[in-house]
């Protein structure tokens, strides 16, 4: 997840690099000059904490940066500054999924490639990425699915990045091995390339394939990375570099390392928010709401803040969930003071009683003299006339197929 | 003003004689407060050096072009000199990026390189108002402990240009002696300011660790690098301190209360316990097939002038000597294979082919050092290692206030002697990386002359205590006068 | 960790770890030297470590952040970045040929 800090994880560069000009956003530190020196930016460090927390890890008491080292042209400094042995937060779970670790990492540029040329921009190097590694426990695509759905809502509810796999704020690197036994099988495929929640669907699906065939013919699919090809909906091998495993990681001498006092961590876990799922219970109890409602509701932190901003004893709830969510109320546009008025001014008067109906009937056939007597000698139009003049009255708060068979029983036709 | 003018036409008539030589920064300020010289003399008599040695000695790599020297310094000239490095000239290593002056770090990879802004310790002397005259020749990215493996002709010795100058700060400190400046600034990974100090008869200071800020100076060894500098004697070294010295936002490593202004207060060493090693001076007669003879005689007069002064001389051990090397010739090449990670050619610099033999062998030691199924055996090992060195110091200075050693096991060695010997040149090493290990303060101070060219010792203190070495190394100075 | 001679596949793989294109002289000599080096620096394996933690961090420092804030006091303009670089294009970096592919 790109972390939605205002500057970089080790300068003061600002991480909102979307479209800016090439090499426009860099400083000597995240460009890999000679002499420059990298310094944490606490947000990101809180944040990823934060993360941790909120998919119920354990914090690690101790924790550092590590260099992890490969060349690359859009790694300026040969290293990547990342956490190896201590990350800041391990062992938690989201749903049925374990979680085996949550770190700290900054970004590299970005290449571009044209013919035999690259191109390389800077502007993203160094933004702050926090990485969620699980446990192998998915065993279907739908599992995958749904647990990244989720994990985006989670880091959409905290507020610390956008999480939105398009624009690259969010991705994911499905690893995939398949066994007939429950032991874990000696290779793994790493599918990288996955833009939207779509392609990893379908890159793993046919990654569960091509594996599932090799393995009936008897054959063992090698360790490998894979890239995902968007126009044919498959994955191919990417060059293998055995070398390139070897990242040699070592503590970061640059930068101090991290030790959480009980307290600290009590400061931040003060800033979880209510978390969706507890959030959707609360809103099943407290406000008498079905399952599948509270689930809407609660779909974003906005959509559930705005609910509970419009709750009042003018409406009920329920009325107040079913506009939101059938009634594709724009919530940037309406503010829930106004959509209570909308509310409570549309309840109104759809309650005009019989009464209420008749009299002002009574009314319009009185004053439409006319009218009453072009029906009476079999005008049809006359009908309408006076249909529509009642609804006119009443604000076309009415059924005009019951006002006219009112009407029509109020006038005895020769 | 009419009075300037006939000012200058006296001056004309009479050439200014100031000796840069002689020169040090305090007397300076004092001289162009008092209007006795103008910053123009200081910049003119530097530049007159400049072109009588640099061709000879190749001291500097680049020199700051003369029209802009005498700008700037005719600017300070008109200011009644208050800043507290007021028109003085610094060289500065090539290793501090210097925005818009070519910063090689001794190295043809970065021959054509010119950074783009100041390291923080270049900024702080220019606010200070010091004209940075040049940057110095070293070995490249401060491999070394003669100066001969720079990318470029090696710097000559002050005392004898077919000498070695010593490594890695070699053009730093003959700079100084050849009055081509009034200090210079270095580094110290493992003894590159302590080492050419010495062999050129000038005070080298190593502060603590994280004292002064590394942002912006090449990095060697990222957890050994210290930032100091060379002087003609300790008064000058603190004064220098006081202005690069403090915690730096933009490096994390770096700490320390600031640094006061250095008052000499001692006349005696009464009460001050110096510890004395017999694992330095044992062991360089074991590892470099002995010490030079004059030299432990200089040693002995050292130690005698220090008891002259009043210190008590205590023994101490300090048993991790012996491995200290090992451990500085694992953790060093490896932080620098990382280190040098970055030089692909992309963004500036020339590819990686163009990396000198010794660069090349460190990183390839360190690559090793670091990779799967070596890591534990070797850096882990060495950080270990590490650890028992540091408490070696921890232990000692129980006992004592500061440690005395020796800087090298002998003066600086003919040019060429150790052409395709790297070994032997590690093994001088002994006295100076253990300090950078525990990452201790440590001054050197001229202790005379071995074969017609400078020695000299160290003090090393506990973390935090330049002032206690400032003052230490003040009363040894004036006691000994060995700067002649 | 007896051994320490470098054999020339040795060579061979730690040069590419470290990115370095040696020729073949270099990689015979470095065969020699560094094997000589690592023989010194092996003298380490004899030292007692056992519970003796490493040393990563000197100065006993910890918990050293920046606020998040942007610091517009460092940032290069475009012509900064691209000042050094033997190949731009269009104010990117251009690469003649992606490292060893």
């Amino acid at each position: 997840m790109e972390l939605a800090t205002k500057s970089k994880m080790f300068c003061g560069c600002p991480a909102d690099h979307f479209g800016k000009e090439p090499n426009s956003v860099t400083c000597p530190v995240c460009l890999g000059l000679p002499g420059a020196l990298p310094v944490p930016n606490k947000k990101a460090v809180e944040w990823t904490i934060l993360l941790g927390l909120a998919l119920g890890c354990t914090i690690s008491e101790e924790s550092k940066f590590d260099r992890k080292h490969y060349f690359y042209p859009d790694l300026p400094k040969g290293y990547q500054i990342s956490q190896y042995d201590q990350p800041l937060a391990i062992n938690g779970k989201l749903g049925n999924i374990r979680i085996r670790r949550v770190h700290l990492e900054e970004d590299t540029g970005k290449l571009q490639h044209q013919g035999n040329d690259t191109f390389v921009d800077f502007n993203r190097s160094g933004v702050p990425l926090a990485e969620i590694v699980t446990e192998p426990d998915f065993r279907s695509v739908d599992e995958v699915d749904l647990f990244v759905k989720k994990l985006q809502q989670m880091v959409r509810y905290l507020g610390i990045s956008g999480a939105d796999m398009e624009k690259g704020s969010m991705r994911i690197e499905p690893s995939i091995s398949m066994t007939n036994s429950s032991k874990l099988p000696k290779y793994r495929v790493e599918i990288k390339n996955i833009n939207s929640f779509k392609f990893a669907r379908n890159a793993i699906a046919y990654e569960i394939e091509r594996q599932t065939e090799m393995l009936k013919r008897g054959e063992t699919p090698t360790q490998q990375t894979r890239g995902f090809v968007e126009s044919k909906g498959i994955t191919v091998a990417q060059r293998e570099k055995e070398e390139a495993h070897d990242y040699r990681y070592f503590p970061e001498p640059d930068i101090p390392p991290m030790r959480w006092e009980s307290s600290q961590l009590s400061a931040i876990s003060r800033l979880l928010p209510e978390l969706p799922d507890l959030k959707r219970e609360r809103f099943m109890s407290e406000y008498g709401l079905s399952e599948y409602d509270a689930g809407q509701l609660v779909e974003t932190r906005q959509r559930a803040e705005y609910f509970e901003s419009c709750i009042s004893e003018k409406t009920s709830p329920k009325i107040i969930a079913n506009w939101i969510i059938n009634k594709k109320i724009d919530l940037e546009k309406v503010t829930p003071a106004q959509l209570l008025d909308q509310i409570v001014q549309s309840t109104q008067s759809t309650s005009v009683s019989d009464d209420e109906l008749g009299k002002i009937i009574k009314q319009i056939l009185a004053e439409n003299n006319k009218a009453v007597e072009d029906y009476k000698n079999w005008k049809e139009q006359a009908l309408g006339f006076l249909v529509g003049q009642v609804l006119r009255q009443i604000k076309g708060k009415g059924e005009a197929q019951a006002i006219s068979v009112i009407i029509r029983r109020l006038i005895q036709r020769r | 003003m009419e009075s300037n003018c006939c000012y200058c036409s006296i001056v004309k008539l009479l050439p200014m004689t100031i000796d840069i030589k002689s020169l040090t920064i305090i007397q300076a300020l004092e001289g162009m407060r008092n209007k006795k010289f103008t910053a123009v003399d200081l910049v003119q008599g530097c530049l007159a050096n400049i072109n009588k040695y640099n061709d000879d000695y190749h001291v500097l790599l680049t020199v700051v072009d003369e029209a802009v020297l005498l700008t700037k310094a005719k600017e300070i000239d008109k200011t009644d000199y208050s800043l507290p490095l007021s028109g003085i000239p610094i060289v500065l290593k090539d290793l501090f990026s210097t925005d818009g002056l070519r910063t090689t770090a001794g190295s043809r990879v970065l021959e054509g390189y010119t950074p783009v802004y100041d390291a923080t310790v270049v900024a702080k002397l220019k606010s200070a108002g010091a004209i940075i005259i040049g940057k110095a020749n070293q070995d490249a990215w401060a491999h070394g402990s003669t100066g001969e493996n720079s990318d470029f002709t090696p710097t000559g010795n002050a005392y004898n240009k077919d000498y070695a100058a010593g490594g890695s700060s070699s053009g730093s400190a003959v700079a100084v002696a050849l009055g081509m400046c009034l200090a210079a600034a270095g580094t110290d990974t493992g003894g590159s300011i302590r080492v050419p100090a010495s062999w050129n008869n000038l005070v080298g200071f190593k502060p603590t660790y994280g004292r002064v800020s590394r942002y912006g100076i090449i990095a060697m060894a990222s957890s050994l690098d210290s930032i100091g500098h060379i002087t003609k004697d300790v008064a000058d070294s603190a004064y220098m301190l006081s202005i690069t010295a403090g915690k730096d936002p933009f490096d994390a490593t770096t700490g320390g209360d600031p640094i006061g202004r250095f008052v000499p207060s001692r006349m005696t060493l009464k009460g001050v316990r110096i510890g004395v090693a017999p694992e330095y001076l044992g062991v360089g007669k074991k590892a470099t097939k002995g010490m030079h003879p004059d030299l432990e005689e200089r040693i002995e007069a050292s130690l005698a002038a220090l008891e002259k002064l009043g210190a008590t001389i205590v023994q101490i051990s300090l048993p991790y000597t012996d491995v200290a090397l090992e451990t500085y010739y694992i953790l060093c090449p490896s932080e620098v294979s990382s280190n040098l990670g970055r030089y692909d050619g992309v963004r500036y610099g020339n590819g990686r082919e163009s990396f000198g033999a010794e660069a090349k062998r460190r990183i390839m030691i360190g690559t090793y050092s670091l990779s799967s199924g070596y890591y534990d055996a070797y850096y882990k090992t060495a950080q270990k290692v590490r650890s028992l060195v540091i408490a070696d110091f921890v232990q000692a200075f129980e006992e004592v206030d500061v440690v005395f050693a020796p800087v090298t096991p002998g003066p600086a060695p003919k040019l060429g002697e150790y052409a395709d010997d790297p070994i032997s040149v590690y093994l001088s090493d002994i006295y100076t990386v253990p300090v950078n290990l525990a990452g201790l303060p440590a001054i050197a101070l001229p202790s005379g002359f071995v074969d017609g060219l400078p020695v000299g010792i160290q003090l090393i203190g506990p973390q935090w205590s330049e002032e206690k070495l400032f003052s230490i190394g003040n009363a040894y100075e004036l006691r000994t006068n060995n700067r002649r | 960790m007896k051994q320490s001679s470098l054999t020339s596949n040795d060579i061979d793989h730690i040069s590419t770890l470290a990115h370095l294109f040696l020729t073949d002289d270099e990689k015979s000599l470095f065969a020699i030297q560094l094997s000589a080096i690592l023989d010194f620096i092996s003298k380490l394996q004899k030292v007692s470590t056992t519970n003796i933690e490493p040393t990563s961090q000197i100065t006993g420092l910890q918990n050293v952040f920046r606020e998040d804030e942007i610091d517009t006091s460092r940032m290069l303009s475009q012509k900064q970045a691209l000042a050094n670089a033997p190949a731009t294009y269009k104010g990117y970096f251009q690469v003649k040929a992606i490292f060893g592919e």
